[in-house]
């Protein structure tokens, strides 16, 4: 039997309105799916919450008498936090692992038949889970926060649209690394070691566990520049929060844009490589 | 050789070599791949290593923290994670619980002649947390190391008693949490707001938490216990929210009774289980 890959039977037409009610019929399938698991929203919410609280409490005990801490007031650290406890669903940023696990099992020779390219077709699934978890996931601790402490509201009228760009690049973003991730399995196999490393580095250099600005400067730029990790999480928040004047707010977009359009091509490039060597486990 | 059915469950030197016919498989299975093992154990103790550059980070740009300073803090700290971490290692396998249940793979557990928790506990020991436990121990050494104790040999027996109280505390924690799958198989992520939330909320002074939330984490559930009140004791400090000097000491006492509760909590869901039938 011939070797082919499965890139080239895809169809090159150009009908643009097919390939976007394709998108978005698979963007409201994945929408769908995901809303099915109430319960596991419920129990998500409520330790969402849990945490929103404990981070919270630490982070406002550090600011302490002095009212501010690393450019931030009591109420902007307030919604950095609530926000965040939501926002980390929106983004998830842990805990996908089914692209490995097809790769694993073999089904993802199911995926590579299709007439659309897989990077393609798991963003729009992926969008649709976002779009659920911004229901699901984003509301609630973003209106159990304020109930409890004092949040700050955005002042200009630009920031809640950038806000919103901002957090669909993020996730944008997310899915391109955690696809990334994945797709070691198409050499490992075996994903664990890749996955760990990348539990690791985005929960503490996006900014879940503290925000990045508590760090000193000289290590905050080149993590900013170098890594798109800050551009995940930490981006978003400190949009929202108006930690920056506008001007620096929109570079930050930009490079959070700059890394999400990198990022997203290295994965069509990887799905490349990885279709070119790839044997198919399974029968 | 027929026996009668009776008989069927082993005594307590055949369940302890059972046991330990289990723990050895497990040994093996885990370090067959030895990569893996080695990347499992350093991804292990990143979780662990990073919950302390966190309060190091805090404290970069604070000087105190709830009326604390870094030395005291890491004392707290200190006593947290290393129990949290042991207790992970011994027990925290139980938050598997939810898959067994659903999958069916605890009818297995059942019908099998030894105890239902030993043997959930022993089939999946997680071998790679030793890394962390081995962590959490040396921040803790290095703490009450360098706080500046000034030591007496009530609390060189506090410093030894705190962290094993601490261990049967979160392991109870852990257990009591897991059983809410009995009832509420798609609990998911519900039971870690209690365990990895009461990993979180021990690593700092209770005193940064206010109002009801630390009434009900720290008296209610018993958190305060783990390592705030060790620590006060150790470091020879009033409790600035007014509790006598001997809560300290109390630690091993709330642990038990932590540990009666999780007990009756895991019999009663016991009672309670239907196979899910798949």
């Amino acid at each position: 039997m011939g070797s082919f890959t499965a890139t080239v039977a895809r169809p090159t037409g150009t009908n643009v309105i097919l390939r976007i009610r394709t998108f978005s019929a698979i963007v409201g399938s994945g929408f769908r799916r995901h809303a099915t698991y109430r319960q596991a929203a419920v129990a998500g919410v409520v330790t969402n919450t849990v945490f929103g609280f404990l981070r919270c409490y630490v982070l406002l005990a550090a600011v302490g008498a002095a009212g501010t801490v690393a450019g931030y007031d009591r109420a902007q650290l307030a919604t950095f936090v609530w926000v965040g406890q939501g926002l980390l669903a929106v983004i998830l940023l842990w805990g996908w692992t089914e692209l490995a696990d097809r790769i694993r099992t073999g089904e993802i020779a199911a995926d590579l038949l299709r007439p659309i390219h897989p990077v393609t077709s798991y963003l729009a699934t992926d969008l649709g889970r976002a779009g659920w978890a911004a229901f699901s996931r984003l509301l609630p601790p973003v209106l159990v926060g304020p109930l409890f402490f004092d949040v700050y509201l955005p002042q200009r009228a630009a920031t809640g649209p950038l806000f919103v760009f901002s957090v669909l690049v993020a996730v944008l973003l997310c899915f391109g690394c955690r696809y990334l991730v994945n797709a070691t399995a198409y050499w490992l196999y075996d994903v664990r070691g890749a996955m760990i490393l990348w539990t690791l580095c985005s929960g503490v250099l996006a900014g879940l566990y503290f925000p990045l600005r508590f760090l000193p400067d000289g290590l905050l730029r080149p993590l900013w520049l170098i890594t798109p990790f800050p551009s995940l999480f930490q981006t978003p928040l400190d949009v929202l929060v108006e930690r920056d004047p506008p001007a620096t707010q929109l570079e930050l977009v930009g490079l959070q844009v700059g890394w999400a359009v990198a990022i997203l091509l290295l994965c069509r490039l990887v799905q490349r490589r990885a279709e070119r060597r790839m044997v198919v486990q399974g029968g | 050789m027929a026996e009668p059915l009776s008989a069927a469950r082993p005594g307590v030197r055949g369940a302890l070599a059972a046991y330990r016919a289990l723990l050895r498989a497990q040994a093996r299975s885990q370090t067959a791949y030895r990569t893996s093992f080695v990347v499992d154990l350093v991804g292990n103790v990143g979780a662990t290593v990073f919950d302390v550059v966190t309060v190091l980070v805090i404290f970069g740009v604070t000087r105190e923290l709830g009326g604390f300073t870094l030395r005291e803090t890491l004392v707290i700290v200190g006593l947290s994670s290393s129990a949290f971490a042991v207790a992970d290692l011994l027990v925290g396998n139980i938050e598997r619980l939810p898959r067994y249940v659903r999958t069916g793979l605890f009818d297995a557990v059942l019908v099998r002649p030894l105890g239902a928790l030993p043997q959930l506990l022993l089939m999946d020991l997680p071998l790679r947390k030793v890394s962390r436990a081995l962590f959490g121990l040396a921040v803790l050494v290095f703490a009450v190391g360098t706080a500046g104790i000034d030591w007496t040999p009530a609390r060189l027996a506090l410093v030894v008693a705190a962290p094993l109280a601490a261990v049967v505390f979160f392991g109870s924690v852990f257990v009591a949490t897991a059983t809410v799958s009995f009832y509420w198989i798609d609990s998911g992520e519900l039971a870690s707001s209690v365990t990895y939330g009461g990993r979180d909320f021990t690593s700092y002074p209770v005193t940064v938490y206010g109002g009801w939330f630390r009434a009900i984490f720290a008296y209610g559930m018993g958190f305060a216990f783990v390592s705030y009140h060790p620590a006060l004791a150790l470091l020879g400090r009033a409790d600035p929210l007014g509790l006598p000097a001997w809560a300290g000491w109390a630690a091993p006492g709330v642990a038990l009774v932590a540990a009666a509760g999780a007990a009756a909590a895991w019999r009663a869901g016991i009672r309670h289980y239907r196979s899910t039938g798949s």
